[in-house]
């Protein structure tokens, strides 16, 4: 009995003392052109491991301080970046842009408590209404890596159109279709290096999430991304791009995702059924299918199969 | 694999079922107390032909979808689906009498929880096919949207259905009915459910019928195989006697 106890204590003290070391997202900037930085997430779920580091933020360095664009996953994360971003300059952070309302994109706010967050009216409205049920989730998921995180509603009402911030020039685009159906995603642009920071617009080698999207508006925004062509585009998830790939691999995965499920529903198959259908090869590859496969029909089956039932009430996404 | 077989014989020399003593193979804590409440006296043996599919993970705890396929039984007379851990764990009981013995659902979860179909088959057998939900929970506990809208009462109770000729497969049904199946758990709303759908052809033959409980997510939504042609008169009613009728070729 005792040397089972003993092991079992030597466990759990093991257990702790590596969760408590691991408490750090280890956060190195990365710069990807001059004086605009990024910090890349992991290609996965929220998990206790990764403390909810999927996603990535960035910052553009100006000489009137420095410019962040989402502030990640915790209040942890938040500080640590803050951190982080300090041992790249000495100017400190004068302005923060949210992109959209999901969790992973805001929840280091309060590490920005001094600084104006801005953020697009619709994602200030949905973060105050839900911030509860926002943060819930989050705690759920990333476990010690969320202690003290609250939702911070952000501040400062974001405008498109351009800005200047020191010397440098950046556009704040306002797009839909990732996180709703109208002005609902925030895109920051920087002139000098020709950099898009696009939020949750393009996924790159993950599967894109859709718990929001109105998957017609977001493709029509992806068309014209594709046109424009940024020269250094920064996804919400995934590597840096410098070509169109990325954005042409987002939308013909929710090009297939939309029409699979279409069909489906038009063939009559049950809500289930459609969890059971075959993904094709050539998005197998991508990061985390099979779970956001899974989480796409709950998000996008029901619209559909109700317009099916219903005889084309109109309440669907298209 | 002796005193294994020996324990059989002792325990079928007591008289306790041989097939009761099959582990459960989704090990789940509430196996104990569902047999008990839903088995008890009954014969029973779990079986891959009962296939019950669900999503591994409820990304949404208010309506998750599932399908139950029984294949290679014949002459089910007889389907319970269950999800043992939900507080209130019957979700369909489904008599599938001219229907093929296969039904489709969306369900509440309140915690992750095994979901259960037990077939009873001609030979008085009970065969069990399950699979686990993963779920974050509160979908029993939640309100429903109607609860929250004004003007819920008057859709109350309206049938919309299609029959799709699926080929090789055959006819499927699938309908909707507009009701906010309260489960009486979320504080100061009663409990308010579909209780039953009756499926019935152009004439007047019974071809099979559902008790539907408050697990079921709002506006319940339910798929049928068909064996047969012809019209079908969908026969509902809830637990307050609203009654609805619906009418689909």
């Amino acid at each position: 009995m005792m040397p089972r106890l003993n092991a079992l204590l030597g466990f759990y003290a093991l257990l702790y003392g590596s969760f408590a070391a691991a408490l750090d997202y280890q956060l190195q900037p990365r710069e990807i052109a001059a004086g605009v930085y990024i910090f890349e997430g992991r290609q996965e779920h929220f998990t206790r491991h990764n403390g909810g580091n999927i996603v990535n933020t960035g910052f553009v360095i100006t000489d009137a301080g420095v410019v962040v664009i989402d502030t990640g996953p915790s209040r942890l994360y938040g500080e640590q970046m803050r951190k982080a971003i300090a041992t790249v300059t000495d100017q400190p952070p004068v302005q923060v842009f949210i992109t959209h309302h999901h969790p992973d994109h805001f929840l280091g706010n309060q590490a920005f408590a001094d600084v104006p967050i801005c953020a697009l009216p619709l994602t200030q409205k949905i973060i105050a209404r839900d911030a509860d049920a926002l943060l819930d989730n989050m705690y759920r998921a990333a476990g010690a890596w969320m202690e003290g995180t609250e939702a911070v509603a952000p501040n400062c009402r974001a405008e498109a159109g351009k800005l200047t911030v020191g010397e440098r020039r950046l556009s704040v685009l306002a797009v839909a279709g990732h996180s709703g159906d109208e002005a609902s995603d925030l895109m920051v642009y920087d002139h000098r290096s020709g950099t898009l920071f696009a939020g949750d617009i393009v996924f790159h080698g993950r599967a894109a999430t859709t718990p929001h999207a109105n998957i017609q508006v977001w493709l029509q925004v992806l068309r014209d991304l594709e046109r424009q062509q940024p020269q250094i585009l920064v996804p919400g998830h995934g590597p840096t791009a410098t070509d169109s790939r990325a954005i042409r691999e987002t939308a013909a995965y929710l090009e297939w995702l939309d029409t699979t499920l279409r069909e489906a529903a038009a063939a009559g198959l049950d809500m289930a059924e459609a969890l059971e259908l075959e993904i094709p090869e050539r998005f197998k590859s991508l990061a985390v299918i099979d779970e956001e496969f899974e989480r796409s029909v709950f998000h996008l089956f029901p619209a559909i199969d109700q317009e099916v039932l219903h005889g084309g009430a109109g309440n669907g996404t298209r | 694999m002796k005193p294994m077989l020996a324990a059989l014989v002792l325990l079928a020399s007591l008289g306790v079922p041989l097939l009761a003593v099959a582990a459960d193979p989704l090990a789940s804590p509430g196996w104990p107390i569902a047999q008990n409440r839903f088995l008890t006296g009954k014969t029973y043996v779990f079986d891959d032909r009962v296939q019950v599919i669900v999503p591994r993970d409820a990304e949404d705890s208010t309506a998750v979808p599932g399908f139950v396929r029984v294949q290679g039984i014949p002459d089910v007379q007889q389907i319970m689906v269950f999800a043992e851990l939900n507080p209130i764990p019957m979700i369909v009981q489904f008599w599938p009498h001219r229907l093929e013995p296969n039904i489709g659902f969306r369900f509440k979860v309140q915690q992750a929880t095994p979901v259960r179909a037990a077939a009873l088959g001609a030979d008085g057998i009970w065969y069990i096919g399950g699979a686990w939900v993963n779920a974050a929970g509160g979908g029993c506990s939640a309100p429903s949207i109607a609860s929250a809208d004004a003007d819920w009462a008057e859709r109350l109770g309206e049938v919309h259905s299609r029959i799709w000729n699926r080929g090789d497969e055959g006819r499927r049904l699938r309908l909707t009915v507009m009701h906010p199946m309260d489960t009486g758990l979320a504080a100061g709303i009663p409990k308010f459910y579909l209780e039953e759908l009756v499926l019935v052809d152009d004439a007047d033959k019974h071809l099979g019928r559902v008790e539907v409980h408050a697990s079921v997510a709002e506006n319940p939504t339910l798929t049928f195989d068909l064996r047969t042609g012809g019209s079908v008169r969908i026969q509902g009613a809830d637990n307050n006697g609203n009654r609805m009728l619906g009418e689909v070729e």
